[in-house]
């Protein structure tokens, strides 16, 4: 009884704020100042790219989020995997440093790339961005695969090389799939990190303007309607993403029941 | 059995695991032939390399030293994938994400076999194992017993020149494990495979298996039939692991034609058939609990005889447990309950033990007691028997000295 008023409250309070947004995605509102509710309109979605600046921040976002989490996917995964499997010189080493990617602040983060890439040389831009992502991302896909293949039974690599599987088919037809569900939840976290990130692409986009930058200079003088639609588009696709992927995910033990009939 | 070329040959196997203090060895230097279509048991204890032993067989682990041949030719340096054997893992190793059938097609698929062979071979193959009609199910829907038969399809159906299950029933409930020992033997019998099965359950080896080799510490103590191995074992060892012994040290007071003659007390006589020991040596023979009769008369002559009093009496229904001390020690003696009406002594009885001379053998000197952890704790012979030796019973003295030794009957 208390369980589930509590489940709610707490969907309430994590949902409260998305539901006002898209809620005023519909406010029939003037262009600037879209903070009290004037009547329904579909207006907002029809002339959903009529703010050429806008629309230009938000597909950045999105194909900076699409570069940024295929880069980090590949690479975490790689990671995730020999930090699950192996044991090799330096993996404690490799372990602090992907922790430390995950724990450090985005404001550290995002000062020191500042630096590094004004030390080098390097000119601010869409590049640097996706450097800048790939790096606070990585980790998390790192994490949750390396959680996945921990739990993964060695013998089962051991049975495909044993029937005849060399390293790559291995890889693709045993591996690949056992470890996927924690692939997707890393791409995802990734996905999710990048898209919405102000503070470290502030500080390593140059004049590059992305979604969520666009967005947080608009506070100072309006954010127009079209910005919660989109905010609400993007929302959808994230949680048809997260759903989709909690529906495939198989169950977690594959460890033989030891008590059982015998069954014919 | 042992003509022709054996399926399995290992010749000086050896190999040894970085572990605490420099290096632990697995295999000592292990000679084995197993024959093809032969159904092969590794017994041992954990820890006594019989693991390690299907592994290098399999290609998992690189020996240190020796030589793996199968059918003659050797393998050394083929990695598992091109090895042609196949193994039953312990845990089964199913692909969870895989249904049956593309579990057991697996391997077929990999050699590049056709989708009509694939097809015909798997459902073949699934109709040995009698799972027909499951091919959709995944693993996490099978029971225990429908995943092992799973992973056997999965080796067998590559028609490898030999099938190495590791402990594969040790994940099964006892009643599931005995119905299993019937199945593996059926479709051994059935696609005439050689199988090696590696186990430290002496009733599943002795009751399944054509061969047994029984290991310890690294090497291999006794190879035989399960009749050879249980009736005659040649060790300390096997004598104490597969079954129970009573083990009885002595000198040998006189050699006769029909063996070597231990003396016990006034009127106490063991005879050993062919042992080497002369007049004087030390000797140690064993004899089998269920091998001895018990009765208040003095048996006839021909007969092994002790002397002695029931220390203890354990009624287990079917059969009965004395323990008897005699003039040289303590002997167990299984009795059968065949006469509900008769109890042949009690508590305190003075009685006789006797047995016939052909069941007292003795024990290859050469036991790798010398490597053995226990034999610096266990003296070789025991005072307060007579003065010519003593008996020690391994159920009573074993319990805590070796954690492996099996009781009859029972598992290890």
């Amino acid at each position: 009884m208390i369980g589930r008023a509590y489940t709610w409250l707490l969907l309430g309070w994590l949902l409260l704020p998305v539901a006002v947004m898209a809620l005023f995605a519909f406010n029939d509102t003037e262009n600037r100042g879209n903070t009290r509710w004037q009547g329904f309109t579909l207006r907002w979605y029809q002339h959903l790219f009529d703010r050429p600046d806008l629309t230009r921040a938000f597909a950045t976002s999105v194909v900076l989020a699409l570069v940024s989490t295929a880069v980090a996917t590949v690479l975490g995964t790689l990671a995730g995997l020999a930090l699950g499997r192996y044991r090799f010189r330096g993996r404690g080493a490799v372990n602090v440093v992907v922790l430390m990617s995950v724990a450090c602040p985005e404001l550290v983060l995002g000062a020191a790339l500042l630096s590094m890439f004004v030390t080098l040389n390097v000119p601010r831009g869409f590049p640097t961005l996706v450097a800048a992502h790939v790096l606070f991302s990585l980790g998390f896909v790192a994490v949750t695969v390396r959680a996945r293949v921990a739990g993964l039974d060695p013998a089962v690599d051991e049975a495909a090389r044993d029937l005849g599987a060399g390293p790559w088919a291995r890889f693709r037809l045993v591996t690949l799939p056992m470890i996927a569900p924690g692939v997707a939840a890393g791409a995802l976290l990734a996905f999710a990190m990048s898209i919405d990130d102000v503070v470290v692409t502030g500080f390593t986009g140059g004049s590059t303007v992305t979604f969520p930058v666009w967005v947080y200079g608009a506070t100072k003088t309006g954010v127009p309607p079209q910005a919660n639609a989109l905010g609400t588009l993007l929302f959808a696709a994230g949680a048809l993403a997260a759903l989709a992927a909690s529906r495939r995910r198989p169950r977690q033990s594959s460890e033989p029941k030891i008590t059982e009939e015998i069954s014919r | 059995m042992q003509n022709g070329v054996p399926a399995i040959g290992l010749r000086d196997v050896a190999k040894a695991f970085p572990g605490r203090g420099g290096t632990v060895p697995a295999l000592r230097g292990v000679d084995l032939a197993v024959a093809a279509g032969e159904f092969f048991s590794v017994l041992g204890p954990s820890g006594c390399g019989k693991t390690t032993l299907l592994r290098v067989v399999a290609g998992f682990e690189t020996p240190d030293r020796g030589e793996v041949r199968l059918d003659g030719a050797s393998v050394d340096g083929v990695p598992p994938e091109r090895r042609d054997v196949n193994t039953v893992f312990q845990s089964y190793a199913l692909f969870p994400h895989m249904n049956v059938f593309d579990n057991v097609a697996f391997g077929l698929r990999r050699r590049g076999v056709g989708r009509a062979e694939v097809r015909e071979r798997v459902g073949r193959m699934l109709e040995v194992v009698e799972l027909t009609g499951r091919e959709k199910a995944r693993p996490d829907a099978l029971s225990g017993g429908q995943r092992q038969r799973v992973a056997l399809a999965r080796a067998l159906v590559n028609r490898p020149r030999a099938v190495l299950l590791d402990e594969p029933l040790a994940a099964l409930d006892l009643r599931l494990r005995q119905a299993m020992q019937g199945e593996l033997k059926r479709v051994q019998r059935e696609v005439g495979v050689t199988f090696v099965l590696v186990t430290h359950d002496q009733g599943e080896a002795l009751a399944m298996s054509d061969r047994v080799a029984v290991m310890n510490d690294g090497r291999i103590e006794q190879v035989g039939t399960p009749r050879e191995v249980y009736e005659r074992p040649r060790t300390r060892f096997v004598a104490g692991f597969v079954g129970t012994s009573n083990l009885i040290a002595g000198r040998v007071t006189e050699w006769r034609p029909e063996g070597a003659v231990l003396a016990f007390g006034a009127d106490g006589r063991v005879v050993v058939p062919d042992a080497s020991a002369r007049s004087g040596e030390p000797l140690e023979i064993a004899v089998r609990p269920e091998k001895i009769g018990i009765g208040r008369d003095r048996p006839d002559d021909a007969r092994c005889a002790l002397r002695g009093t029931v220390a203890d009496v354990g009624y287990l229904g079917a059969s009965t447990t004395y323990s008897v001390a005699t003039a040289a020690g303590d002997v167990v003696v299984y009795a059968q309950n065949d006469d509900a009406t008769r109890t042949p002594a009690a508590r305190g009885d003075r009685v006789w033990v006797s047995w016939h001379q052909r069941h007292s053998y003795a024990l290859d000197a050469a036991s790798h007691d010398d490597t053995n952890p226990d034999a610096d704790r266990r003296p070789p012979t025991r005072s307060g028997g007579g003065p010519d030796g003593a008996v020690r019973s391994d159920a009573e003295a074993d319990g805590s000295a070796r954690s492996g030794a099996a009781r009859r009957g029972g598992v290890a």
